[in-house]
């Protein structure tokens, strides 16, 4: 049994204790946003908040977050308006659209980290999110537009 | 002539077994049915602190098993051992012991029934206290823990080690009977803190080498160990972490789980913070980080983020190395970058691998374990996880990551690695 925060609710899973957690996401609490690709770790579409931080969850047994607080895409923000959502559909970014839970969780993490990234910085952090349709470039694009939008924000809160 | 060197031998070995039989034998202290039960709230809280502060229940419970009931399985290289029931139960706990009979064993290992204990219960550190202390402890099991009725499950160590009389002539080689004793040249806080870290905390039981025969080499004090599967780095000037430790980088780590300029408390430390120190006071906090930094000697107080070390590191990253060729750099790239990455400043939470402890050790135990399994939301940062490799990538992959990180922090490569990889995979995991 393990117990932990996910999109702000206390929720409980009555699963093997090397249960993935993102099993546990799709199958036992039927949130389909979060999706499976390779499976070890290595193509980011899988990845969810924990704590924050943009984490796997095909590689995270349900036993290592234990009273932790999970987000996934479902709960980035309440009406579906983070910078990021709004600049993905702003440029179009999908394609296929499989990735783009695990993109835009990876980019969220980053924006908070490094809020004004360099093409640099957006290649090293976002490298471990594949993209089969080859749409890097406006993911690149939507990630500077959204961490523009946060900074105009931040600077009319602030003005 | 031959006849009398012989008798000669053979008295003096039957006299000295005979002073050393005394010296080993310790009488039972009769069972009690403890009546006090009125301790002061202040000092059964007291008790609590120190009880969490010397992790009592982390050796004393096995996972998922009930508190202080004992039984935790212990792997030593002598054999498998099991920890006892130290809850208040008269039949299998400890319900029948006096004070001065918990007293005894606190200080000297020896079993309210007059048996030796083994020096996995680190008597020799908890000598250092003071009777208060103690006795706080006691009244804190005695009243507070809830009594459990659990046999001791029987110890794996083979004959003769198994002989409890043994432990007595191993108390009189190797164990530090002395009473803690207060250093007049440094401050009240450095000694609060001395008295923590070598008494009810026990940092020397993991962080000190040990002798073939598992006796705390004192003259190596803190310079680091293996202990668990893991490696208790050195806390001295020997260490080979690349940025000094400094008093409030020890205080940041003993407080939040992880020092950004040195990495993340995993495995057995995991708990001494998570579930020890976070009882006691900020103010012995600081105490224990003022004399591990005095230890460490490391009395500069530069900030390690205007240091060429650290600014070097992170720049180092921004070159992407040729992933095209080093399979090691195109792993990492993929499965670590998206945390392991530092834009101009070092983030906490974003650890920075080429300076870390683990990458600069001279065994890559540490380094391996955590690619194997991860850290877990109470281990390291509270609530953050890195998850575990162990089903995602071989021991070739994992191989290549820890030589990629090895060499990008400049250092040696480590010898054996592919087969240090195969091996750790493989071994028993201590859980907590």
């Amino acid at each position: 049994m393990a117990k932990f925060i996910l999109n702000g609710k206390p929720m409980t899973a009555d699963v093997e204790s090397d249960t993935p957690l993102l099993w546990v996401i799709r199958d036992e609490l039927d949130m389909t946003g979060t999706k499976f690709g390779c499976g070890i770790g290595t193509c980011g579409a899988c990845t969810v908040h924990v704590g924050g931080r943009a984490t796997r969850s095909c590689i995270t047994p349900i036993s290592s977050v234990e009273g932790a607080e999970i987000t996934t895409i479902e709960g980035l923000s309440e009406k579906g308006d983070h910078p990021l959502q709004i600049s993905w559909q702003k440029l179009q970014v999908p394609q296929c659209g499989y990735c783009q839970s695990g993109q835009i969780m990876q980019a969220a993490a980053l924006l908070k980290d490094i809020p004004e990234p360099s093409d640099k910085d957006i290649d090293a952090v976002m490298g471990g999110n594949l993209c089969r349709c080859m749409t890097y470039v406006r993911i690149r694009g939507a990630i500077h537009e959204a961490a523009n939008a946060i900074k105009e924000n931040n600077d009319e809160q602030n003005a | 002539m031959l006849k009398r060197i012989v008798y000669g031998v053979c008295g003096a070995a039957i006299v000295g077994l005979g002073i050393f039989s005394i010296y080993a034998w310790h009488p039972a202290i009769d069972p009690v049915v403890p009546t006090q039960t009125d301790y002061s709230p202040q000092v059964i809280e007291q008790g609590k602190i120190l009880a969490a502060a010397g992790y009592c229940s982390t050796c004393h419970t096995p996972p998922g098993g009930t508190a202080y009931a004992g039984n935790y399985e212990m792997h030593t290289d002598f054999g498998t051992i099991y920890s006892s029931n130290i809850t208040p139960d008269l039949e299998t706990g400890i319900g029948g012991w006096s004070q001065a009979a918990f007293a005894r064993a606190m200080r000297t290992g020896v079993s309210r029934d007059g048996h030796h204990l083994l020096p996995a219960f680190p008597f020799e550190h908890f000598n250092k206290m003071t009777d208060d202390d103690i006795n706080a402890i006691y009244a804190y099991i005695m009243t507070s823990v809830p009594a459990v009725n659990q046999v001791k499950k029987d110890n794996g160590i083979p004959f003769p080690l198994n002989i409890r009389w043994f432990q007595a002539g191993w108390k009189l080689l190797f164990a530090d009977t002395q009473a803690f004793e207060v250093n007049s040249k440094q401050s009240a806080e450095w000694n609060r803190g001395a008295y923590l870290a070598e008494g009810i905390a026990h940092c020397g039981a993991c962080h000190t080498p040990r002798n073939a025969l598992g006796g705390e080499k004192y003259d190596q004090m803190y310079q680091g160990a293996a202990i668990d599967g893991w490696i208790a780095p050195s806390l001295t000037s020997t260490s080979t972490s690349p940025i000094p430790w400094r008093a409030q980088d020890f205080y940041e780590y003993l407080t939040t789980g992880n020092s950004p300029y040195h990495g993340s408390a995993a495995g057995p430390m995991a708990p001494v913070m998570h579930k020890g120190l976070s009882a006691l006071p900020d103010s012995d906090i600081e105490a224990i980080s003022g004399y591990f930094a005095e230890i460490a000697r490391t009395n500069n107080t530069d900030d390690p983020d205007s240091s060429s070390t650290l600014q070097a590191a992170i720049a180092a990253q921004h070159q992407q190395p040729d992933q095209r060729i080093d399979e090691g750099a195109r792993l990492y790239a993929t499965a670590c970058q998206a945390c392991h990455y530092n834009s101009d400043q070092l983030v906490k939470g974003r650890p920075l691998i080429t300076i870390g402890s683990a990458t600069h050790l001279n065994d890559p135990t540490n380094l391996i374990n955590v690619i194997l399994d991860g850290v877990r939301s109470d281990q390291g940062i509270s609530g953050v996880v890195m998850p575990g490799f162990r089903d995602a990538l071989s021991d070739e992959d994992i191989t290549a990551i820890a030589a990629y990180l090895r060499q990008a922090a400049g250092e040696n490569t480590w010898p054996k690695l592919q087969q240090q990889v195969g091996e750790i995979r493989n071994q028993p995991r201590f859980e907590h």
